[in-house]
Formats: C-alpha cells, structure tokens, sequence
C-alpha cells in the first residue's frame, strides 16, 4: 500500500511527481554513481562518537538504533511519524527538541548529537526527573509509549517548555488517558535537568577536513550543480514525507541529496519591505517568526503535525510537492508570498499561486528547486482556519486563509486562499471580488457566500464529504466575520 | 496492608528507562529470519494464480509459504475452524493474508511480499449492513431473538413509543506495540513461542495443530503486551502460527510483527453496529418496554463475533429496571476483517442503545434526561429486588447513591444552568452537559471460561516467585496479583516476583479478558499462598506447641505469640523440616449458571458500577467540538490497588469518548479499509482528554466474595465515555428545536450535519 502524507483522496496515492521521474530515470545499474550517494558519518550517541563508513544515508535511524544498536528502548509503534515511540533527543547548532527516528534518516544525524531514552538517566543510574515523575504518578501501563513521551518530556524541560499539551501532539498513549502523565509533566517541570545531557547533545565539531559528500552538499551552489547534474536525485529536507516513501512505500533512494547542511538553507532575512525564509527553515521556525508578525498564522501551525515534525520538516519540503493539503501554502498565498527558485545559477522569483499549475503538476523543471519563500511585509489581518479530524497532529480537511483588510469600514483588499477545496491550494478569487469595496458588514459577507460555489467545486474523500467541505468553507468566512467582531468562535478558546 | 496500596506498576522503572522488553525487543539468533504475509487485493474472489516467483528471488528471501505447503492444520480461528492462516481458493476479505515470506530482515520480507502477482477473480463484495442483510449473508441461521414479556402488547398500551436507528462505527484498537511474535525451533523438535497475546494457552493449542504435536510439545510465553484491549485476545494467533510454521520448517528462530498499516488492514476491529430501537413510556416517563434490533458486522470470519453480540445483548438494559423488553440480533457476515474483541467486549454497543435512545426518550418528553435515568434506575439495596431482561436478580445495584453523589461532587445542578444560559449568550459555540451510568456484569458468558491456576514457590531466602495464568498487558495485573501475595505472607511486594506468563508453569488457562484478570487470577494466587501458609503455619504449631491463632504473618515478620521472626528464616526452617514450597492454587467462579440459547439465567457474578458526568463544546459553524471537563466516580469495590484502578478508569474513559467522537473507520465500496494508519485514523491525544478530569473511587466493597472484595475494573469504565457523546447531542440539542439524532462517531461532519437539522 503506497501512501503519501499529503495526498488527499483515498485513490490518489500517487507519489511525487519528482519522484515518478526518478521512476523513468534509469537508476540502479550505475554502480559507480550509486557509490557517490553512500556516506560517512560520524555523529555523537548517547555521549559516544559513532562513525560509519559507506553506510546508505537514507537507512532509518530507528531501525538503525534497534537493530544494528540494540537500543530497543526506542519503540516502533507506526513507522510514519504519528506516534511518537520512536522519538529521540537531537542536538545540533539549532539547539535541542525531540524528533520521530522513524522518520530520520541515517544523512540527517551527521554532525548532530542523538540521545535515546536510554541516555536519560545519569550516568550513575539515577532516572531523569520526568522518567521518576512517570513511576511516581503512575504515567506508564503497557509501558510502549512511555520510552517516547519521557523523550519528548525530556526535550520541553531542557527548554523549559510549559505548554505540555503541545508538546505532546505526537505522542499517543492508548492506555492513560494522558492524566497521569500530564501530572507527571507538572511535577517534573521544577525539578532541574540532569548535566549529563547538555554534554550528551552537543554536536560534535564539524570535521573541517571533511570533504562533504555529494549527498551532503554545504553550500547551495553546490547543491545547484549537483542538482542540475542529477535530476533524478530525490532531494531531502527533513524527510518527514520522503521517509514515508521509503517506510512505507519500501522504496531505495538511490540517489539521495540531504539538504540539511546547506548553509543558506537556514538563513532568515527581515527587511523593511519581506522576511525571507531559507528553503530549509523547519516548520519549528517559520511559527516563530510568525508568531511576532501573524500570530493567527503561528497558531495554526502549532497545529502543523507535531513538536517532533515541526522541527523536522521544512518550509521547501511543505510547498514544493503542491499537495492541496499542504498547510503553509494558504496563509503564504494569502499573504502573498513569493517563491524563489533557482535552476544551476538561473534564478526566478514566483507568487507562489502561480507555481501550483494543477494537481501534481507543479512549475518547476528537472534539477530546479526551492531556494527560499518570501513574505512582505504588512499590517496584520491574517487569520488561518485549520479544519480537522483532530486538533492535534492531523492533516487539514480544509483550511481558509484569509487577510481582509478593512479600511474606515470598508474592505479594501482581500486574499483568501484555502487548501482541501480542489486539486491545488488555490484562492477564493471570487470571493475575495464579491468583498472588495464593499462595506465590512454581515450583509456583505452573507452576499460573498455563495461565491464560494464559483471558487470551489470539492470532492469527497476520506477526510470528508464534498457537502461538509462546501459548507465549511463558507461557514470560516462567517467565522472570520465573528471572530472580528469579538465573538469566541474557537472550542479551543472555551475553559471549563 | 499490600493489597490495597497505590503502588506503582511492577514494570513502572523499566518502562520509563526503555529497558522493558516487548517481543520484538527479545534478542534472537543471529540466523532468525523476518516473516511478512502477501495480502488480498481483493475483499472476495476466487484464487486464480499465484506466480511467487519474483518474490523467492527477492533479496533476502530464505523461503515462501503457500497453503499448500502447510503439513498441518491450516487454521488460527479462536472458534469455529472458518480462518485459514493462509488462503486457500477464496479470499474473504481485502488484506486476507495469501502467501507467508521468511527473509532475513523485516524489510527484505516485506519488500519480497509485494512482488507477487496475485490473480484473483473477484467475486461480489459484501460490505456494509445493508449489503449483508439484503444478501441474508450472516453467522446462525437467523436472528437471535430474546423476549422478555409481549413487547408489541406493552408498547400499544404505552402513553408514548419512540422511535429511532443510530449508527455506531467500530473501532481499531490501536495497541502501540503492534502484534509480533517469535517462535524458537528446539532440539527435540519442540516449539518455544514468545507472543503478544491476550492468551497464551490458545496459541500453544493453534501452534501444536499447525505442527501436528501435542501441546505439551509447545511452550508459549508472554512478558507483557503494550497494550491489547481484546485486539490481542485472537488475532495474535496468524502470527505465532505462522512463525512456528516457518521455524519448522527452516530449523531457524523467527520472528513477525505486522506494520501498522497491515496490522490495521489484517487485523479486526471492535463491531460496528446499527441500533434500532422502539420504547414505550408511560406518562411520567417510566419505562414499560423496549424494542431494540441490533445489526451486527461481524467481518469474514465468526471469530469470537458470537459471544460479544450476546454482550451487547446482554446491555441492552444497562442501569434500567425495563419490564418488556425485545432484543433481535443479527450477525451479519460481510467481506471485511472479522471483528474481534475490545475492551467491553459487545457490553458497549448495547449500552449505547440504550442510552441513546434514553436521550432520545428525554428530549421527545421534554424531561430532564438525568431525571428520566434516575427514575428508571433498578431498585437499590433495600427495595424488593428486580430482574434483568434474562432473568438475572440485580442484587447490589449500587447507583443511586453513586449518581447523587457525582451529582454533588461534579456541581451538576450549577453547570447545566450556566450551560443553558452560555447557550443563551453564544451564537457560534454551543455547550453540552450530560451524565451516563454504567452497569457491567462480570464474568465470561461462557461459563466453563471462568477458571484460573497459579503456581507459587517460595525460595529459602524468603523471596517469593509466582506465575498465574493471567496475561500483563499495561493493566496492573501482575502488581496487583503480587500485592495479594504479598499480604497474604506478609513481605513487602519487592519480595514477590511474578515472573512471564507461560504455558508450561500454569496450563489451561483462559484469555485475560473480559475484566476478569485480577478475579480469576488474584484467588487462583491466593489458594496457592494460603496452601504454603499453611504448611509452614502448621510446622511454626508443632515447632512452638502453639495454636494457629497464636502466628501472624506482617512486616516482613512471623510472630508466633511473643517470638519475632524473619520470614526468611521461617521459610528455611521449614526447607530443613522438609516442607514443600511451593503449591498450585485454583479457582472457579461461583453462582453461575446461563442458558445462552435461551437468553435465561445467571451469567455474571457480578456487576460493576460506575458514573460520568461530561461537558463539552461544538463549533456550530465547523461542527468541530471538544470534551471540556468530565466527573467521574467509579465502583472498584474494595480497590486492590487505586492508582492502577484510577488509571483503568481515566484510560477507560478517553478510549471510550474516542470511539464515539473521533475515531472513525471508513471503508471504500470494494471493501478497502481506507483508514488503515494513525494518519488518517485519529485516536485521542493529551489534547483531546477533558480539560478538567476529576477521576474518584466509589468507596464501597463487593458483596460478593471476591479477591479481598475488589471489583474488576478494565472493561467497564470504557463506557463512560458515552457521557462525552451525549454531551455532544446535548451541545447540539442546544442549536434548534429538533433533536439531535446523532449517529456515532460524532465527527465534526456529523454533528454539522446534525446542527442543520435541529434547526431545520
Ligand atoms: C506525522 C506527520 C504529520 C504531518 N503533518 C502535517 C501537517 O499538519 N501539515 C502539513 O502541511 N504537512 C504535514 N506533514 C507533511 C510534512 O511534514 C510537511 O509537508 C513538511 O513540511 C515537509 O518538509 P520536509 O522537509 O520534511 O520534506 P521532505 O520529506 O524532506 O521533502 C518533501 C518533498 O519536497 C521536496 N523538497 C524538499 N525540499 C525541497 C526544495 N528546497 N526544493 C525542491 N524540492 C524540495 C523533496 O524532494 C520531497 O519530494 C506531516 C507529515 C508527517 C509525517
Ligand atoms: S514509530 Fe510512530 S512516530 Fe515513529
Ligand atoms: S501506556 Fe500503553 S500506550 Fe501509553
């Protein structure tokens, strides 16, 4: 059974159109070539320098841990990032969180610290403050999520984070019903983290003499080169949907370029006038910058899969497939966001509507890639509606953006765009036209209602029927008309 | 006192520090080989071709199984003989196990198993209810019917009959540990099983059929599960089997776990049912009589479908004194993955019923719903005592009390004024306020089920190790199991070890299942304590010429009148005075006595009560709603342990309000379970749990003579969850004058769909 994350029908489980060129591409026999995708590495576990030679960087970094390690503290419990059992500490430049392993690839822990549930405890044996409050509140019963939530209660007490039901979107527990470890979190929270592991997740000093292998390029012109070179190289950001494919759909990748060490992936750029993001700037990141700038749009994403996806997966990963489901590209086009990509050295610029063509067709040629997303700059009018089965950790159904700026009372410009309504993430054109210049009133926005119709036209699928969609869709724009009036309109904004 | 001491999980500190072992963490020979099944593409069709050819060619790949090459039986069904490990010319349902893969890796197996080419000539797909029943397709040859009174007399001479059909989806039980099992070939040609399984005894029993040995021949053991909930009752059995068959015939270790994707596509689920219903009233809205027709998707294969829609029938009352009552049950046979046992095995289908049309009954009366339950409520100690539909006399019905209490404690009476007045004040988000009760017989309703063995040794060093027939599957057992030991010798519980369960120390034992584990076991355990006390009592008597009286065993201590000693040094006295120490224990439920033909008798020895109060919110523009704060107040009995009781209960009910709200299963029209991984199948997070959770014990002990009047309590807090449901209905109720008629799971889909037509 094939899956991809971001596919949004039942049937549709076609794999990236990148990676079905691969699939036409002659792969597999060049032995010499497939050698240049093998890679050292050396990365620093449970407070010991591991190296590997030669090793295939896309190998799972959990089946790594469990079978070649014997760590099997590390649980496998889906094999697809929804879990949490398989979650480690990672440490690097970017400081310490928890990730899914299952979803890690060996090519990511070069240069970086990993420490499993089994490097929690001091060296003498004495249990990480959150490993004791767990026996003490009683937070484990079968026991099989408990190596995974003392991991990612680990990471949010290194960072004194206290929102623990957050925290936790990724980690599921069939057997509490989470009480006992929330308590656990709460005692936990005061006692201070053990010394050993600040040591334990620090990375080890990049090897200067390390020629960086073609499946790890450092620079983004070198990633240009090779790209253009290997247009049927899989690229890999956090890999949060490339390991399904792997995982899941037990695929090779033999040709894999690892995008985590190109330097200016990371950069994040504030002018007067646009932020810029590196392609490789986590989904962890974008929400805190957003956060400063449009905070509706750095609360949705607290609702973007986990902590651990979060701080795995990437903007570039998260736009450049053009899944209709894909959450950042609304409230991006609704913000009017530019896409820059770069072909060897021919670089363009794109609103990033205009680079969803269709569904699965995307404007981009063999060997280009993303190499940054730009935002201007504004007031803030954003408002970002994620519909889901879940509040946590689940793929929109449907999810409006809307930025309706309103002037003296009437609407002077409006983009809204929405993902789950059609075969790409698309805007309300019609809509948005029934609103501008029209005072910003109820009137007005029951009168822009059935633009809808015109807009969208969506399907039924596993997530839900076309009818709810439909009347969804219309049903946020009330919402947004509500919710600027003062009314509570969120369930989670509700206490007891 | 030990039993009776919130102490932690006996694995607490190996579970937090990942040292626990789950099957798949058991280090195995280096030559073990990694087994994967080649699944149906079909829900049903006939078995045209298998060409297997790529897959033996497949990197990795030792050796490939096929029904044929199966020398034994060919069989892992927990009843009737119907399930084949491997197809034969049909496939039934659509991920049907066809072809068994033994490589060297996990993932070289499941690589090879998708090379096949599996050409199946597809034959009409039975899917839904209403497939199954225009087709007649069903197990028994008709409907199971129990009558109780004429139901069509009583409900003509009602002042009010109501009418509905609710829709109840199934459920995976997402166990984390997924299901995994490895087999060992011995020297003499013997079978050592490690599985996780619910129940040991029947995999020892399908694994010596496949072998063609007796089952002396086959040891199964199991350290613990992570997790079960009944998915691991039956459907652990393809698994063992198929490694034992595949480490016979290799002479090598090896081992299988399913995928999440094929243990979700392979494995069965809990029933999803349709419910219809008819009640009459009277004017005072009492209960004269109730009609309810229960359409049940068993799935392919009969599996244990029979038993647990007698359970449902047997809930169809839940806390109600009904005096006509008419239950018409039918188990339908369709091409999907044969439904199985979880938690509440059937009890919370039938309880759904009923309280589903309860709130349907209320709102038809314009009656306060928590009114309408208490009136109807079976009558309490002291009152002349009722009989449920099947006949049984409700003696200890012990939720009156209890409800007031909840009541009380939860400040109802306050929160449903402020309710109705948010819902005056609020037009896009609506507040629901609602309480269910629970009452949840105890017992296997096949009776010769409820039994259990124990098998105890004391050590000359005073260290105790037992072993009972019981299964650890997160649930306590084993810590509760040795605080009764512990007690009963009067050492600390860090003196007892309760060791893996295995089939070759305690035989013949039953599933740990239907809540019975700590019951069964725990008195299995304490016969065989009681046994060695006494020996070494009736030694210290001899020894010191004193009476029995005059020993007691506490603290670590043997006092015989004013002489202290240590345990220890008792338990060497007795070694030297050639005295055994070591004893069996046994123990079989009393009372018990059911006709299940009939629908007549006495098949539980027991209830177990327990009471939910839930709040919550919906969106009235998304439909999206959330679980705000729930007040609970369960019946443990005389609680062997609370903290593992409390966590049963919180457990219990976010499991159980994620079956009715959240989690839905969908399937495509060929009989494709769509939602066949955690990605699109959504069981609850931290997030999900009620804001406000207020979990308590009832203070009160079992009038039956259970293990130190204790009361189980995995299965029955699941159903408090339907609190959270009606909450739901409620917060809707709240949109418009009509009522809710929601069906479960409430998706946000559904309770949009619902707000529309209460304002219709
Ligand atoms: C458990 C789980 C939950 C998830 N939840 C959400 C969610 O809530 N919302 C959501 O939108 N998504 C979700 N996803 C999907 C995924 O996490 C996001 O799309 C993420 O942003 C992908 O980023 P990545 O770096 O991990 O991508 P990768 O898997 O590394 O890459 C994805 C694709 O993009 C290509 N690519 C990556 N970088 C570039 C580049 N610079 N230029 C061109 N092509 C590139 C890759 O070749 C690949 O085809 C979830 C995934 C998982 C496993
Ligand atoms: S195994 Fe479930 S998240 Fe990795
Ligand atoms: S303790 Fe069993 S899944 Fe969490």
């Amino acid at each position: 059974m094939i899956k991809s994350r971001l596919s949004c029908l039942p049937e549709n489980n076609n794999p990236a159109p990148l990676l079905r060129r691969i699939e036409a591409a002659h792969f597999g026999t060049d032995r010499v070539r497939r050698r240049d995708f093998l890679m050292d590495i050396s990365f620093r576990l449970n407070g010991e320098l591991v190296s590997l030679t030669d090793v295939d960087p896309t190998r799972s970094v959990l089946d790594f841990l469990r079978e070649d390690k014997g760590l099997t503290g590390t649980k496998e419990g889906c094999n697809e990032g929804d879990c949490g059992a398989c979650s480690a500490l990672v440490g690097d430049a970017g400081g310490v969180r928890a990730q899914n392993t299952c979803l890690m690839m060996l090519g990511h822990l070069d240069g970086r610290a990993l420490v499993t549930v089994e490097g929690l405890a001091a060296p003498d044996g004495t249990p990480h403050p959150v490993q004791q409050a767990l026996v003490d509140h009683h937070g484990s019963q079968c026991g099989f999520c408990t190596p995974g939530f003392a991991v990612t209660l680990a990471a949010g007490h290194l960072s004194s984070d206290h929102d623990i039901k957050t925290l936790l979107g990724g980690n599921l527990c069939r057997c509490t019903g989470y009480a006992p470890i929330l308590r656990a979190a709460e005692a936990a929270a005061t006692e201070t983290s053990p010394p050993h592991l600040k040591d334990a997740l620090e990375a080890p000093r990049p090897d200067a003499s390390k020629e960086a292998g073609p499946a790890c390029p450092g620079a983004v012109d070198a990633l240009a080169t090779l790209y253009a070179d290997h247009p049927e190289a899989t690229l890999i950001g956090g890999a949060t949907e490339v390991a399904l494919d792997v995982n899941k759909a037990l695929k090779d990748l033999p040709f894999p370029i690892f995008l985590g060490q190109v330097r200016e992936f990371d950069k994040i750029e504030i002018t007067e006038d646009k932020i810029t993001f590196g392609a490789g700037a986590s989904i962890e990141t974008l929400r805190r910058i957003m956060a400063g700038h449009h905070p509706g749009f750095a609360e949705m994403l607290t609702r973007f899969g986990s902590a651990q996806v979060r701080a795995a997966g990437t903007i570039g990963g998260n736009v450049a497939n053009g899944s209709p489901i894909a959450e950042t590209p609304p409230p991006l086009i609704a913000l009017g966001a530019e896409l820059h990509l770069r072909h060897r050295d021919a670089r363009r610029n794109l609103p990033l509507e205009q680079y969803y063509v269709a569904y699965g067709q995307q404007d981009r040629r063999d060997g280009e890639f993303i190499e940054a997303v730009s935002i201007p700059r504004q007031k803030d009018r954003l408002r970002s509606y994620k519909i889901a089965r879940r509040f946590d950790q689940d793929i929109c159904t449907v999810l409006g953006a809307f930025n309706i700026h309103v002037n003296v009372g009437k609407v002077l410009s409006a983009r809204i765009a929405f993902g789950g309504m059609a075969g790409v993430v698309k805007r309300a054109e019609a809509v948005e036209r029934a609103l501008i210049g029209r005072p910003w009133t109820r009137e007005t926005v029951a009168a822009a209602l059935d633009a809808f119709e015109t807009d969208f036209a969506p399907i039924s699928d596993l997530r839900a029927g076309a009818d709810y969609r439909r009347e969804v869709a219309r049903n946020l724009l009330l919402r947004y008309w509500h919710e600027d009036q003062g009314t509570p309109v969120a369930v989670m904004g509700v206490t007891p | 006192m030990t039993a009776g001491r919130p102490l932690p999980h006996d694995s607490a500190a190996l579970h937090v520090s990942g040292a626990a072992r789950y099957v798949d963490d058991i280090p195995l020979p280096a030559n073990a080989l990694h087994l994967a099944f080649g699944l149906s593409p079909e829900a049903h069709g006939r078995l045209r071709g298998l060409d297997l050819d790529a897959v033996r060619q497949a990197a990795g790949v030792i050796a490939v199984f096929t029904a044929e090459d199966l020398r034994f039986a060919n069989d892992v069904s927990p009843s009737v003989h119907d399930e084949p490990l491997l197809a034969e010319a049909e496939v039934f349902y659509h991920g049907q196990p066809i072809f068994l893969v033994a490589a060297t890796s996990h993932r070289a197996a499941r690589k090879a198993a998708k090379l096949a080419k599996i050409d199946v000539d597809p034959l009409p797909a039975i899917v839904t209810i209403d497939q199954a029943l225009s087709a007649d397709s069903r197990f028994e040859d008709g409907p199971v019917i129990w009558q109780n009174g004429d139901v069509d007399n009583a409900l003509a001479r009602a002042a009010q009959v109501i009418e509905g059909s609710v829709e109840l989806g199934g459920q995976e039980h997402f166990y984390l540990e997924g299901q995994a099992s490895a087999a060992l070939p011995q020297d003499d040609g013997d079978m050592v099983v490690h599985s996780s399984t619910q129940h040991p005894t029947e995999i020892q029993h399908k694994v010596a059929e496949a072998l063609g040995l007796p089952m002396h021949a086959v040891r199964v053991e199991t350290r613990r599960m992570g997790g079960g909930f009944g998915g691991k009752e039956s459907q652990g059995n393809a698994l063992a089997v198929a490694c034992a068959v595949a480490a016979q015939a290799t002479g090598r270790p090896c081992k299988m776990r399913y995928d999440r994707d094929d243990d979700m596509v392979i494995t069965g689920k809990r029933h999803d049912f349709r419910i219809g219903y008819r009640i009459g009233v009277d004017g005072t809205g009492r209960l004269l009589a109730a009609d309810f027709t229960h359409l049940v998707r068993c799935g392919w294969a009969q599996d244990l479908s029979l038993p647990v829609a007698d359970r449902a029938m047997l809930h169809a009352d839940n806390a109600y004194h009904i005096p006509v009552m008419r239950i018409e049950s039918h188990r339908l046979k369709t091409n999907t993955a044969s439904a199985t046992a979880f938690r509440g095995f059937g009890g919370p289908q039938g309880m759904f019923g009923i309280e589903r049309a309860l709130d349907h009954v209320a709102h038809v009366l314009r009656m306060d719903p928590v009114d309408l339950r208490r009136r109807n409520f079976y009558s309490g100690p002291g009152a002349p005592r009722q009989h449920t539909h099947y006949g049984m006399e409700v003696e200890d019905f012990d939720l009156r009390p209890m409800v007031s209490a909840l009541l009380q404690r939860s400040d109802y009476a306050t929160r449903r004024a402020s309710v109705d007045q948010w819902n005056r004040e609020n037009a896009v988000l609506k507040k629901g306020l609602a309480l269910s009760p629970v009452k949840f017989g105890i017992s296997f309703t096949l009776t010769h089920l409820n039994q259990a063995g124990a098998l105890v040794h004391v050590y000359q060093d005073g260290s105790v190790a037992m072993n009972h027939g019981g299964t650890e599957m997160g649930q306590g057992l084993n810590q509760k199991v040795a605080q009764v030991a512990a007690r009963i010798f009067g050492i600390g519980p860090d003196r007892v070890r309760i060791t893996a369960t295995d089939t070759a120390k305690v035989p013949n034992t039953s599933a740990t299942a239907a809540s019975s584990g700590s019951d069964l076991n725990g008195m299995a355990v304490k016969a065989a304590c009681e046994t060695i006390k006494s020996r070494l009592v009736q030694h210290l008597c001899k020894k010191f010429s004193v009476s029995d009286k005059e020993i007691r065993f506490e603290d670590g201590k043997v006092k015989v009148c004013d002489q202290v000693f240590s345990f220890a040094d008792v338990v060497q006295a007795a070694y030297l005075a050639r005295i055994s120490l070591s004893a069996t224990g046994y123990y079989r439920t009393p009372k018990l006595s059911w006709d299940r033909v009939k629908g007549r008798g006495r098949p539980f020895f027991y209830f177990a009560y327990g009471v939910a109060a839930t709040e919550a919110v919906v969106d009235t523009l998304t439909g999206e709603s959330r679980i705000l704060r729930a007040d609970i107040l369960h019946d443990a009995g005389a609680s062997l342990n609370p903290a593992l009781d409390i966590g049963q209960v919180e457990g219990g009910y976010v499991q159980g309000a994620g079956w009715l709200t959240m989690e839905e299963l969908l399937w495509d029209d060929d009989g494709r379970l769509l939602t066949h991984a955690p990605a699109t199948y959504k069981i609850p997070t931290a997030r999900d749990a009620p804001e406000v959770f207020n979990v308590a014990l009832w203070d009160g002990e079992n009038r039956e003579e259970t293990i130190y009047r204790s009361k189980a309590v995995g299965e029955p807090p699941f159903m408090l969850g339907i609190s959270a449901f009606l909450a739901l209905s409620d917060a809707v109720s709240a949109c418009g004058p009509g009522y809710a008629d929601l069906d479960a799971p409430a998706t946000a889909e559904r309770i949009l769909a619902a707000i529309n037509r209460v304002r219709a």
